[in-house]
């Protein structure tokens, strides 16, 4: 199995957060961008809007699937990653780089800290599988 | 996943490759290797090879075996010469259809039948009932394995292997008896992606053997191995049907654009009266192909609307990667399905613009 960065949050539906100053960049993990396929097209809210921690913000689709995106803080979207709509497999070269979807500013800086660190998901991984 | 799902007899191969692994009616099937996108442009410019294993295969033999598969298909299996192929379906006895198949005349007495994976029980059972007990026939679908090899290189792949000229001269929808690396086979020269290929019927025993050995030859050609992914992204841009989405038994073949496979002139068969019937009274619906012209993927069971209104219902829907629009299936009312009619379709709450256009999408 991949190791997943050290330096995100991550959620059970598989988006990973990180604190950049005072937003949380949001993606989705490699595990969830493996189970996908070739991203097609991400449906985003607009900056501006208020999201809800574990609530759907939007979808991803693959040539095969749908998928709900769901945040991993609530707060409201400070910027959404314009790039994708023309260029939705950014999100399969790199869920952690160019991939990222949208920078929330947090309500409450202290829901990250409710969601899992690499190990802890990794393990959970590992729970999913067989 | 605790279900108990069957495996081909290529599965350790599949896993070898890296293939994910998924469930698919009863079966555990590569939907994917390297990515469909990438499988999807392999088939249209080069080559790839499929196990399509699961399929179902019916043998019918003894001198009543042509006649008695015709009174079983809407198609006339009369006139099929040894050698050949024919597409049809199969109804019940109310004109709806049980399942899309291809007959094909391996010998003079002997019938091979190809039907889904997910309707190989039903099929089997509607034979049983069917076939009167002085036409032997077998549900073969176990002792056989099928590959299939499926783009414009295909013929280059089966040169490579030293395949005898009838091969790579078969003519579309024609089937041959032959050994290709060592293997007894048969090859038809029919496919499911709208690209020139083979199909592959062996013995399950002989399936790893012969799968290496093609992989192996296309080496050069650029072959690759390909999932029921693209699979699904190949049969729809050349709208071919898949059973369960775009056809099932609430649905006839005049409307689903397969009146072509009705012969009700030739001899009897199941579901003839009714079908009859049905095309006198005159066509309510119609499978049409759309394009997304607005930003959005239809998918299965995805409402069709005009001015506000459901009108019909998505039967197949995904991103279209040869053609580049995202494209789909599914049943309107004659009325609305003229190639221009502006419809709607409702993603998830949000009706996305389309619009009704000609098909095949893609033709090679």
């Amino acid at each position: 199995m991949a190791t997943y960065p050290r330096d995100l949050q991550y959620t059970r539906e598989h988006e990973w957060a990180r604190l950049e100053g005072d937003v949380i960049r949001v993606g989705i993990t490699a595990y969830a961008v493996e189970q996908l396929g070739d991203v097609t097209l991400v449906d985003m809210p607009v900056p501006g809007e208020d999201v809800q921690a574990h609530e759907r913000f939007g979808d991803i689709e693959s040539v095969k699937t749908v998928s709900e995106l769901f945040a991993p803080v609530s707060g409201e979207v400070v910027d959404v990653n314009a790039a994708l709509e023309s260029s939705p497999e950014l999100v399969n070269e790199g869920p952690y780089e160019d991939g990222w979807l949208i920078t929330i500013r947090p309500s409450d800086q202290g829901e990250l800290d409710g969601l899992m660190d690499a190990a802890k998901y990794e393990e959970y991984l590992g729970t999913l599988d067989g | 996943m605790s279900e108990t799902l069957r495996e081909t007899a290529l599965t350790d191969e599949h896993r070898a490759l890296g293939a994910r692994l998924v469930p698919f009616a009863g079966w555990r099937m590569p939907v994917q290797y390297e990515g469909i996108k990438k499988e999807h442009e392999a088939v249209r410019t080069r080559a790839g090879l499929f196990d399509v294993s699961h399929m179902g295969e019916i043998l019918v033999e003894g001198p009543q075996a042509v006649g008695a598969v015709d009174r079983l298909v809407t198609n006339d299996v009369s006139k099929l010469e040894v050698g050949r192929a024919l597409y049809t379906v199969c109804c019940n006895e109310s004109g709806y259809i049980l399942d899309d198949l291809i007959v094909y005349r391996l010998e003079d007495e002997k019938v091979l039948v190809v039907c889904n994976a997910s309707n190989r029980d039903k099929i089997v059972a509607h034979f049983a009932r069917n076939l009167s007990l002085q036409t032997p026939w077998h549900d073969v679908s176990d002792a056989w394995a099928l590959l299939a090899l499926q783009g414009p290189r295909a013929v280059s792949v089966l040169k490579d292997l030293a395949a005898p000229q009838a091969v790579l001269e078969l003519p579309y929808f024609h089937v041959t008896r032959a050994t290709l690396a060592g293997v007894e086979l048969w090859v038809a020269r029919t496919g499911y992606t709208g690209e020139d290929g083979f199909e592959l019927f062996c013995a399950s025993e002989d399936a790893v053997t012969l799968w290496r050995a093609v992989l192996e030859a296309g080496q050069p050609h650029g072959l690759q191995p390909i999932g029921l992914g693209a699979r699904d992204t190949l049969r729809l841009e050349a709208r071919l049907m898949l059973y369960g989405n775009d056809i099932n038994e609430r649905t006839h073949p005049f409307e689903a654009g397969l009146g072509w496979v009705v012969k009700l002139d030739a001899g009897d068969f199941i579901g003839r009266e009714a079908l009859r019937a049905i095309k006198a009274a005159g066509l309510q619906r119609k499978l049409v192909g759309f394009e997304m012209t607005g930003r959005g993927i239809a998918r299965q069971g995805y409402p069709i609307l005009v001015g506000g209104t459901r009108v019909g219902e998505v039967t197949s829907g995904s991103p279209g990667p040869t053609v580049g629009r995202n494209i789909g299936l599914g049943y309107v009312p004659l009325a609305l399905s003229k190639a221009g009619t502006a419809v709607g379709i409702e993603i998830r709450g949000k009706v996305v613009d389309a619009v009704v256009v000609r098909t095949p999408f893609y033709k090679r």
